[in-house]
């Protein structure tokens, strides 16, 4: 029985080598879609609407990829993926690129054969608080319950956390993030655990959703970003520079409703970026006009954030650790040039 | 001479006739039974009324946000409503919706039918719903023939992708199931050994096991380039597990066919396919209509297993639209309403399944 599985191992690991995949840029242009794996319904990051469009910060990363590459931000085919099954249908091929709330892990990136193309979203554990508490801070919880989902990395993250400040809690813990954020409703516990986009959104599915507020401490780091394969280098600038491209653009403010006046700006920062000067385009084997393509289709990464999570919309995050660096933030892209 | 006439029986008491009698007889015959029917009137009624008025008197039945449910304290359908085309069609294009309804159209024209007794060409419309009707839907749904434009598996979904995997699933499992309670059964040591070992492997994994390795594992030991569609591949997963439960049920019904049916037919000469088509599987499968349907019942439940594998099912539509912020807490609705949706679908199976135990009843029944 030993054996077996071994020998199974041995060639399920022999075909994940064997299928470095080169090309996927050719592929895409040969089939014109993009296939993209998403999440199966994550509030903010991938879900349907009620007409059956697909919306989300990871939705529009797969579209800005499609508009780079083939111009047109509405040809990708969305292939809805669960957590266990989205490195397989990216290392098998059934899928170009997965933007899936991933976190960039060391083991993901060095032991699966993917690449992390970079960070679109930086996400980590947090607290939501009943706000008649009055508690500011994380350090003040001392003694609370937290109610908290079965099974998951949250329970040993918050285990750390209060062990290394000194501090004692009582876990309530339910099986399903539903049932969680009842209990939290219902009073049960004193404060809730989770991811902080989760907190976003179990906040917005509360009868008051302005009786809780989240804690600014974030107690683990969950940078997500879209995952390719590895091996294929050409596919991987494309994504990684489609990022970049988005960030640059907020940081030189250009946005979807002015990207065709700055193309005529004065900035040669901007016209590199938006095709008129230099050949990014040429040199990761798309068209001149890639940048401007995402932006103006898609949007630069300030509209991206503020249409599916921002402050505007029922999760209401802030920016955080998502703005610009010179905003506080962590978004930084390098320059184009 | 007066000719005797007898008065005219008197009517019974009131107290044993209408309403009054039948209360009498069956609520409030004994002291215990009134006390009985007391208190369990007590607790439905009492449990009824804050059900009702959750679901009907205080709910909310149309809007198109969080907003339209925030004033009563009742069910909020208004979501239902809201989200009725996902639900039923997935991410189908909106536009060509009419294809699914065709053939849900013919669904309903070619089974309805079965129900009454009396409605004639019912053998043809049988074997339509089994030949015809699923090359026709299949053209219809995927399309890029005929002019209609294709629609890619992946769009599919919702209650339509639901009754889809379950119709292939029974009309697939039916054939292989009794195909293999035969091989089982054959004196030929080959088929025999092969047919045991396909049920006993099938039977002996669950079906999420079956449905993981077609999604996860199978892709990676394909050849570079070639992939084979998702619901291509838990469809045949499905079938697979079906049809090793089917021969089963199929074999109990073989195994209670007294011997002499079986010397019978070989004593009229019959070859072995003649003396098992015309004479020992009608009466084995009438026998075991029971458990067949029953297998039908539990692969349509189990057909929304195929969530695990992000094929978007009525349940997964469900689940994925009651997380949407731009409405309140509805997961009790939405649960409600999938439930509902596969009670209707389980109960119309139970009730075919009892109509054709009454037909087919020659007399045989213990």
């Amino acid at each position: 029985m030993k054996k077996s599985i071994t020998v199974f191992g041995a060639m399920a690991a022999t075909m994940i080598a064997t299928s470095a995949f080169a090309g996927t840029l050719e592929d895409v242009t040969a089939r014109g879609t993009l296939s993209c794996g998403v999440n199966t319904g994550l509030p903010g990051f991938s879900l349907q609407d009620d007409k059956g469009n697909w919306t989300g910060i990871d939705v529009d990363v797969c579209r800005a990829v499609a508009a780079a590459v083939l111009g047109d931000a509405t040809k990708v085919r969305f292939v809805p993926l669960t957590a266990k099954e989205r490195f397989t249908a990216l290392q098998s091929g059934e899928i170009d690129m997965l933007s899936r709330n991933t976190t960039w892990t060391h083991t993901r990136d060095t032991s699966l054969g993917l690449n992390f193309a970079g960070v679109n979203y930086y996400d980590g554990q947090g607290f939501l608080v009943q706000k008649a508490l009055g508690v500011k801070s994380a350090k003040e919880l001392d003694g609370a319950s937290v109610c908290i989902q079965a099974g998951t990395t949250t329970e040993l993250n918050l285990a750390d956390y209060f062990r290394l400040n000194g501090m004692k809690y009582s876990a309530v813990v339910y099986d399903t993030s539903d049932q969680t954020r009842e209990g939290f409703e219902a009073a049960r516990c004193d404060i809730l655990t989770s991811d902080q986009s989760q907190l976003y959104a179990i906040r917005s599915k509360m009868a008051d959703p302005t009786s809780a507020v989240v804690l600014p401490e974030v107690i683990s780091k969950e940078p997500l970003g879209p995952v390719v394969r590895q091996g294929d280098d050409a596919w991987f600038n494309i994504v990684k520079w489609t990022l970049y491209a988005q960030v640059n653009a907020e940081e030189m403010g250009v946005t979807s409703a002015n990207a065709m006046e700055m193309k005529t700006a004065a900035d040669p920062n901007v016209k590199r970026l938006l095709g008129t000067e230099g050949d990014a385009g040429a040199k990761l084997g798309i068209s001149a006009d890639w940048a401007y393509n995402v932006v103006s289709q898609v949007g630069n990464y300030g509209e991206m954030f503020e249409r599916n999570v921002g402050l505007k919309t029922p999760l209401a995050i802030a920016r955080g650790l998502n703005a610009l660096w010179n905003n506080g933030g962590l978004q930084y892209a390098p320059p184009i040039r | 001479m007066n000719e005797f006439k007898p008065l005219p029986s008197l009517p019974p008491p009131a107290s044993l006739t209408g309403v009054v009698g039948w209360l009498h007889k069956n609520l409030f015959s004994t002291p215990l039974y009134t006390i009985l029917t007391l208190v369990v009137g007590y607790l439905v009624i009492s449990s009824l009324i804050p059900v009702l008025d959750w679901a009907i008197f205080s709910a909310n039945f149309t809007g198109n946000d969080r907003s339209a449910c925030e004033s009563g304290t009742g069910a909020c359908w208004a979501f239902i409503g809201n989200r009725i085309n996902i639900f039923a069609y997935g991410s189908y294009p909106a536009a060509e919706y009419w294809r699914l309804d065709i053939c849900f159209a013919l669904l309903v024209l070619s089974f309805g039918p079965q129900f009454f007794d009396k409605f004639p060409y019912k053998m043809w419309l049988g074997v339509f719903s089994l030949t015809g009707f699923p090359v026709i839907c299949f053209y219809l749904i995927s399309g890029g023939a005929f002019g209609l434009e294709s629609i890619e598996t992946g769009k599919w979904g919702g209650l339509a992708l639901t009754l889809m995997l379950a119709y292939v699933g029974i009309v697939a499992a039916l054939p292989f199931g009794i195909v293999l309670a035969l091989g089982r059964r054959s004196e030929m040591p080959v088929i025999r050994t092969f047919c045991i070992a396909f049920i006993e492997l099938w039977r002996g994994v669950p079906l999420i096991s079956v449905l993981f390795m077609s999604s996860v594992m199978l892709p990676l030991f394909l050849p570079e380039g070639m992939n084979f569609d998702k619901l291509l591949r838990a469809l045949i997963g499905i079938t697979m597990f079906q049809s090793a439960y089917m021969a089963e049920v199929i074999r109990g019904g073989l195994q209670a066919i007294p011997r002499g049916q079986y010397e019978a037919s070989k004593a009229l000469g019959l070859s072995y396919w003649k003396s098992m088509g015309l004479i020992i599987l009608p009466q084995a499968l009438k026998l075991v209509i029971p458990g067949i349907v029953n297998t039908f019942i539990a692969l349509f439940k189990d057909t929304t297993l195929v969530l695990i594998i992000g094929l978007l099912d009525i349940l997964a539509t469900v689940q994925a639209s009651i997380t949407d912020p731009e409405w309140g807490s509805v997961a009790t609705e939405g649960y409600v309403f999938a439930a509902l949706c596969f009670w209707v679908f389980c109960f119309g199976m139970s009730r075919y399944s009892q109509s054709l135990e009454r037909k087919l009843h020659t007399g045989h029944k213990r």
